[in-house]
C-alpha cells in the first residue's frame, strides 16, 4: 500500500472541500489533497439546477452546477491533488486519512491538517417517524432531485410534500414544472422552514398551497403510496382531533431537516454540538481533534452556498496555518452560547486571538421574530448589538464583530430580543461581505 | 384616476425584503420597503411585467451524464415559462458540451438564449 503525504487534506470535494483546500493553498500550503466519493467534485450543488447561488461570494446569480464549475475550474488550474471515487473508511489522529476506490484500492494519506467538508444529509422517514405503511413512493426530495435533475425520471405525477425545506419547495416547482402535479405542503411547525424567495418563486407562482401547523399522520397503499391523511397540529405539535383530511397522490417528497454527515468525526471522538449537529469549533473552525478543522455543511447545516464557501476560506487557511507552524496551538477557550431567541452559534468557542481583527459568527434564531436586536453580552454586559428588520429560524444571520468588542471576558453570550417598535423603516444593516 | 397599492414580496436575493408599489395608470408612482437597486426593479417589474429566471436540463447524448443543466440567460416573462420548459424538453444535444454554450437561441422569440450551466464529457 502506497502512503500519501500532505499539508492539507479535504474530506469531500463540495463547495466547503474546494474552497477550503484553494484557501490552504493561498496561505501557503505546499501540497494539498481533496478527497471525493462521487466520480466528480462538486457535491450535492451538480444536482441544485436551478439558479440563486453566488449573490454574495461571485456577485452574479448562478446554478448550483454553474457555482461547482467555477470553483472547479480553479481547482483544476491550481496543482491541488483530487482523488475522485474515493470514499474515506477512517480519519484518525495525526491526520491519517485511509480512503478505498474502486481503480487505486486501498490508500493512505498522513495530513498536516485535515478539513472535515463531508456536507450534510437529508432526515429520512425514519428519522421523523411518520405513522402508516411502508408502499412505494415516498422518497426524501434530495433524492428525488437526483432523479429529475441527473438521471431523468419523475418520481410521481401527484405529489404531497412534507417539510417545507428549501430542497422541498424547490421540488415543488421542478415537478410541476416537469409536469407533476404537486397538491401541497404541509409544514408541521407554525412558520416556514424554507428561504421566504422560495415560497414565492416555488409555491406561490404555481398556485401551491402550504399549510403551516399540518402534520401528516398516516400514509397510505399497499405497494404504491396512494395518500397521506393530515391533520392540524397545536401548540405543542400534536394532532388535532377532528381536523383530519385525506389527500391522494403517488409520490410522497419529505423535507424534514438535514443533519451533518458527521460518523468520521464521531468515530474519532470529535466533540460534537448536539444542536447544530456539527463539531464544536473555534473561530479558526478547529474542533476538538488536534490538527482537524471544519467547514460547511457537516459544520452547521447553511441555508446559502456563499456562506459555506466564506466558512470553508476559513478553515482552508487556519489548516495552512497549523500545517505550517504558524496557528498557534489551542490555549484556553471562552464559550460563546447561544442565549435567549437564539438557537445556534458557529464558532462555539473562542481560542486566544492570533493576528485577526475580527470573528464571523454565522448565527440561527429559535423562532421567527419581526424587527429585532441582536446582542452580544460579555460577562453579561451588552458589548455590542444591531438590529434585524426580520428574523427567520431558516435564514441565516451572519455577525462580524471586532476583537475590540469581544474584549477579554469569560463567557460570550448572543441573544435576539423583540426591538421596540417604530423601527420598521429602518433598513436592514448589511453584513461585512 | 385609481390607485393600486400592491403588496410585493423581493426575491431578488435571500435577505427577502417585503414592500409595496403603488401603480396609477398602469405606471409606478410610489414604492417603498425594498432596500436596493435590484429589488426595486424587481418589484416594479413583478407588478407590471412579472418575470422569472428558467432552469431545466435537456437531453445528452454520448455524455459522461445523460441530462445537462440549462439556465435562462435573463428573466423570462412569468406566462412564457411553461413554453420554454417545454421547447426545452424536446432539445437532445451532442457531448461534448462547453460552460454557457448556447443551448437554444432566442428561445420563442423572447429575445432570450438559453446556455448550459455546465460543461459535459464526452463519455
Ligand atoms: S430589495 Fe434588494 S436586498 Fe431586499 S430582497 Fe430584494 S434584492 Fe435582496
Amino acid at each position: 500500500m502506497r502512503e500519501f503525504r500532505y499539508d492539507v487534506i479535504a474530506i469531500g470535494g463540495g463547495p466547503a472541500g474546494m474552497a477550503a483546500a484553494l484557501s490552504a493553498k493561498q496561505a501557503g500550503a505546499e501540497k494539498v489533497l481533496i478527497i471525493e466519493r462521487d466520480r466528480e467534485l462538486g457535491g450535492i450543488l451538480q444536482q441544485c439546477i436551478h439558479n440563486g447561488f453566488g449573490l454574495r461570494r461571485f456577485e452574479d446569480e448562478l446554478t448550483g452546477p454553474g457555482y461547482a464549475h467555477r470553483y472547479i475550474n480553479m481547482v483544476k488550474a491550481s496543482d491541488i491533488d483530487v482523488w475522485l471515487d474515493s470514499t474515506v473508511l477512517s480519519a484518525a489522529p495525526g491526520g491519517i486519512v485511509t480512503s478505498v476506490s474502486p481503480q487505486q484500492g486501498l490508500r493512505v494519506a498522513t495530513g498536516s491538517s485535515v478539513v472535515y467538508s463531508m456536507g450534510c444529509r437529508e432526515r429520512t422517514r425514519g428519522a421523523i417517524r411518520i405513522p402508516g405503511s411502508r408502499p412505494a413512493g415516498v422518497f426524501t426530495a434530495g433524492a428525488a432531485q437526483r432523479m429529475v435533475n441527473m438521471e431523468g425520471y419523475l418520481p410521481g405525477k401527484e405529489v404531497v410534500i412534507v417539510g417545507s425545506g428549501d430542497i422541498g419547495l424547490i421540488m415543488a416547482r421542478r415537478m410541476t414544472l416537469e409536469g407533476a402535479k404537486v397538491k401541497a405542503v404541509f409544514e408541521i411547525m407554525p412558520y416556514s422552514n424554507g428561504l421566504t424567495r422560495n415560497i414565492v418563486q416555488c409555491l406561490e407562482d404555481f398556485g401551491i398551497p402550504l399549510y403551516l401547523a399540518h402534520s401528516v399522520v398516516a400514509v397510505h397503499g399497499k405497494d404504491r403510496v396512494t395518500g397521506v391523511t393530515v391533520a392540524e397540529v397545536d401548540a405543542a405539535l400534536t394532532p388535532i382531533p377532528g381536523t383530519e383530511f385525506d389527500v391522494a397522490c403517488d409520490c410522497v417528497l419529505l423535507s424534514v431537516g438535514l443533519i451533518p454527515e458527521n460518523e468520521l468525526g464521531r468515530a474519532a471522538g470529535l466533540h460534537i454540538d448536539a444542536v447544530t449537529g456539527g463539531g464544536v469549533v473555534d473561530q479558526f473552525r478547529e474542533t476538538s481533534l488536534a490538527g482537524y478543522f471544519a467547514a460547511g455543511n457537516v459544520l452547521h447545516v447553511h441555508d446559502l452556498v456563499d456562506w459555506v464557501s466564506q466558512e470553508a476560506e476559513i478553515a482552508g487557511k487556519s489548516a495552512a496555518l497549523h500545517a505550517l507552524g504558524k496557528l498557534p496551538p489551542a490555549g484556553e477557550h471562552r464559550p460563546v452560547t447561544a442565549g435567549d431567541g437564539v438557537r445556534t452559534v458557529v464558532p462555539q468557542r473562542l481560542s486566544p486571538p492570533s493576528g485577526q481583527l475580527s470573528v464571523r459568527f454565522y448565527l440561527r434564531a429559535s423562532r421567527p421574530m419581526g424587527a429585532s436586536i441582536l446582542r452580544l453580552h460579555a460577562d453579561g454586559n451588552v458589548v455590542w448589538e444591531r438590529k434585524l428588520r426580520v428574523v427567520k429560524p431558516s435564514e441565516m444571520i451572519v455577525a462580524e464583530i471586532s476583537w475590540k468588542k469581544l474584549g477579554s471576558s469569560d463567557v460570550l453570550e448572543f441573544t435576539v430580543v423583540p426591538a421596540p417598535v417604530e423601527a420598521d423603516s429602518e433598513p436592514a444593516e448589511e453584513e461585512v461581505a | 384616476m385609481t390607485r393600486h397599492v400592491h403588496a410585493i414580496q423581493c426575491i431578488g436575493c435571500p435577505v427577502g425584503c417585503g414592500g409595496e408599489v403603488v401603480i396609477e395608470a398602469g405606471a409606478v408612482i410610489e414604492m417603498r420597503g425594498f432596500t436596493c437597486d435590484k429589488g426595486q426593479a424587481y418589484a416594479a417589474d413583478e407588478v407590471v411585467a412579472p418575470k422569472r429566471m428558467v432552469t431545466t436540463t435537456v437531453r445528452v447524448d454520448g455524455g459522461t451524464l445523460p441530462l445537462l443543466p440549462v439556465v435562462s440567460e435573463r428573466p423570462v416573462p412569468k406566462d412564457a415559462i411553461f413554453d420554454c420548459i417545454r421547447l426545452l424538453r424536446s432539445v437532445v444535444v451532442q457531448a461534448p458540451v462547453e460552460a454557457d454554450a448556447i443551448i437554444v437561441a432566442d428561445a420563442l422569440g423572447l429575445g432570450v438564449n438559453f446556455r448550459a450551466a455546465c460543461s459535459i464529457a464526452e463519455a
